[in-house]
């Protein structure tokens, strides 16, 4: 455990000191703007335009990193062939991979808690008060997080076996459709075959299912978010990522490195 | 009875190419070879001959398509015993947001020392290696050559049994290769087994217990550096001087060439009394006479130039 902690540990350095956490200037500076913007509005919908803008820069800036930085903790330690001290040591692959992974997934949670800290400030400025309601939009933020999660652990299997580029566009892909799971369970398919029904059934359960994350609405309406929900993304999730990581360990283990 | 540092059987490599990877390229071909414990050991070749293949097979970043490699007792595959191996990589790279230090510090954490001793640890090996003022600046400011050392500490941090050397002296200016030298010769002192690559025949020449010679994805064979090559004697070469005005003929003498300050005469070892004995007769004084026998270097261009001529072969015929 003490291996894959030294590598998380580093791989959380490597992001910082790649000036990954840049990316909070422009959220404060996208804080600041919608404050003042929003707080000329005297609709009672300014704490619904703030949380949504907020909601949606956390998750889209987080995306961004989960994304480009996951698919590069690994293909950039091939290419640079910085891997090669590293497994020198007595350290299992899967370990490595485990490791950077927490690492990015550190990251991105100092990060989403700075803008949620930011975000909160900004609502602050709104509303002149926070109120126990408000705490919904914490629990947005965490499933903004664990979606994250799913993401870098797909970012980080593509890139195990194919280039930077298709494995940007695989896990881009694969996030996109997995936002439209409900849809395709829900989708009345009568006029396919029975084959392509089971196909499309069986395709709805294997893709991640990144609508369940998506709680924007009733955070923004400050409505009230089931504990069990909490508990099932949570738990979702750990799964997810565990299948995920257990493919890329599996992959990357027998992956000849330049 | 001790089980050698590094055996091998029959360790191959083949690498999938072409648009479909249908067809194969052989980069070791039936590696067999064992080096003993506390011995230096040389892996001599051109480039491209499988030298660095063999290194990274045998610490598992690429797998054999056949055959079996063990070091200290274990297979290749049980990176358990990483903790008593030190590697090397050829053109090592290392991450250039973190200082010397950091990087020390940072493997010296996988073999589980202590902050006190990775503390220690880290600032002896800068030192050994000559970057004790540069430690705290960041790699990306590194030279190729401050780099190589920052590897060669890396790999020598933790103490290992077995150290593994892919081209240490590559990038290194005579100042680091002399220090390089140094290195590896106090580990043989302190019994450790040395196992490095190189192209380089005079440093596998003076470090060498016995080298193995690879061309072409083959060993070609494996000895003491001066067994490796044929040990029969090419001829006698005499180094003499010359007063000025003296004639330079007869049989031997007008064979003398100056490439310095004294004279050169090369003779067959069947003629060598009857050389001394007409540069007697001229006057000469006599600096030098030394057998002169085929080098590493000699034996190492005619494996190379018998591959390119076989391979030339080989696509000319078709076959």
């Amino acid at each position: 455990m003490s291996r894959v902690l030294t590598v998380a540990r580093n791989a959380f350095r490597e992001a910082v000191r790649d000036r990954v956490l840049y990316n909070l200037v422009f959220f404060a500076l996208l804080m600041i703007v919608a404050a003042i913007v929003v707080g000329q509005i005297s609709m009672d919908i300014e704490t619904v335009v703030m949380i949504s803008l907020g909601l949606s820069a956390i998750s889209l800036i987080g995306l961004l990193i989960a994304v480009f930085t996951g698919v590069g903790l690994v293909s950039k330690e091939i290419d640079k062939r910085t891997l090669h001290a590293v497994l020198a040591r007595p350290l299992q692959r899967w370990e490595f991979l485990l490791g950077k992974f927490a690492g990015l997934v550190l990251t991105l949670a100092v990060n989403t808690a700075a803008m949620a800290a930011g975000l909160f400030l900004a609502l602050l400025v709104v509303k002149h008060s926070l109120v126990r309601s408000d705490s919904v939009v914490l629990v947005a933020i965490y499933f903004i997080l664990l979606k994250l999660m799913l993401v870098v652990a797909l970012a980080m299997l593509f890139s195990c076996f194919t280039s930077p580029l298709l494995a940007i566009l695989f896990t881009g892909g694969i996030y996109v459709a997995g936002l439209f799971v409900s849809e395709l369970r829900s989708l009345q398919l009568t006029n396919l075959t029975a084959q392509m029904q089971k196909f499309f059934a069986v395709i709805s359960y294997i893709l991640p299912n990144f609508g369940n994350y998506d709680v924007m609405g009733a955070a923004a309406h400050s409505r009230g978010i089931a504990g069990r929900l909490v508990l099932y993304n949570t738990l979702y999730t750990l799964l997810y990522c565990s299948i995920v990581l257990g493919a890329a360990s599996v992959i990357f283990s027998r992956k000849d490195l330049k | 009875m001790r089980s050698p540092a590094i055996e091998t059987e029959n360790l191959a490599k083949e690498y999938p190419h072409g648009f479909l990877h249908l067809k194969r390229k052989t980069s070791l071909e039936s590696l067999t070879m064992q080096v003993q414990n506390g011995e230096v050991f040389g892996l001599l070749g051109p480039n491209g001959a499988g030298k660095s293949t063999t290194i990274k097979l045998l610490m598992g970043i690429i797998f054999p398509t056949a055959g079996s490699a063990r070091m200290l007792g274990k297979p290749a595959s049980d990176v358990s015993m990483h903790g008593d191996i030190g590697y090397l990589p050829e053109q090592p790279y290392f991450y250039d947001y973190l200082t010397a230090a950091e990087v020390l510090d940072y493997f010296a954490r996988f073999h589980g020392l202590s902050a006190a001793e990775r503390g220690e640890r880290v600032q002896k090996m800068l030192k050994k290696v000559g970057l004790e003022t540069a430690g705290r600046i960041q790699l990306r400011k590194y030279s190729k050559g401050m780099l190589q050392r920052v590897g060669l500490a890396q790999a020598i941090l933790h103490d290992p049994k077995l150290v593994i050397l892919d081209e240490p002296m590559s990038g290194l200016d005579p100042v680091g290769r002399r220090e390089v030298r140094d290195i590896i010769l106090e580990l043989k002192k302190a019994g450790r087994t040395i196992l490095f690559s190189t192209h380089i025949l005079s440093d596998a020449e003076v470090l060498c217990d016995r080298v193995g010679v690879i061309a072409g994805g083959k060993l070609r064979g494996v000895g003491s550096p001066s067994s490796i090559v044929d040990v029969k004697t090419l001829g006698m070469e005499i180094l003499f001087e010359l007063a000025e005005g003296k004639r330079m003929a007869g049989r031997f003498l007008g064979n003398a060439t100056k490439p310095g300050a004294g004279f050169r005469l090369s003779v067959a070892e069947n003629e060598l009394y009857a050389a001394l004995a007409e540069l007697d007769a001229a006057g000469a004084k006599i600096t030098a006479v030394t057998q002169i026998k085929p080098t590493l270097e000699d034996f190492f261009m005619e494996l190379v130039s018998k591959d390119r001529a076989q391979a030339t072969a080989v696509e000319v015929s078709g076959k």
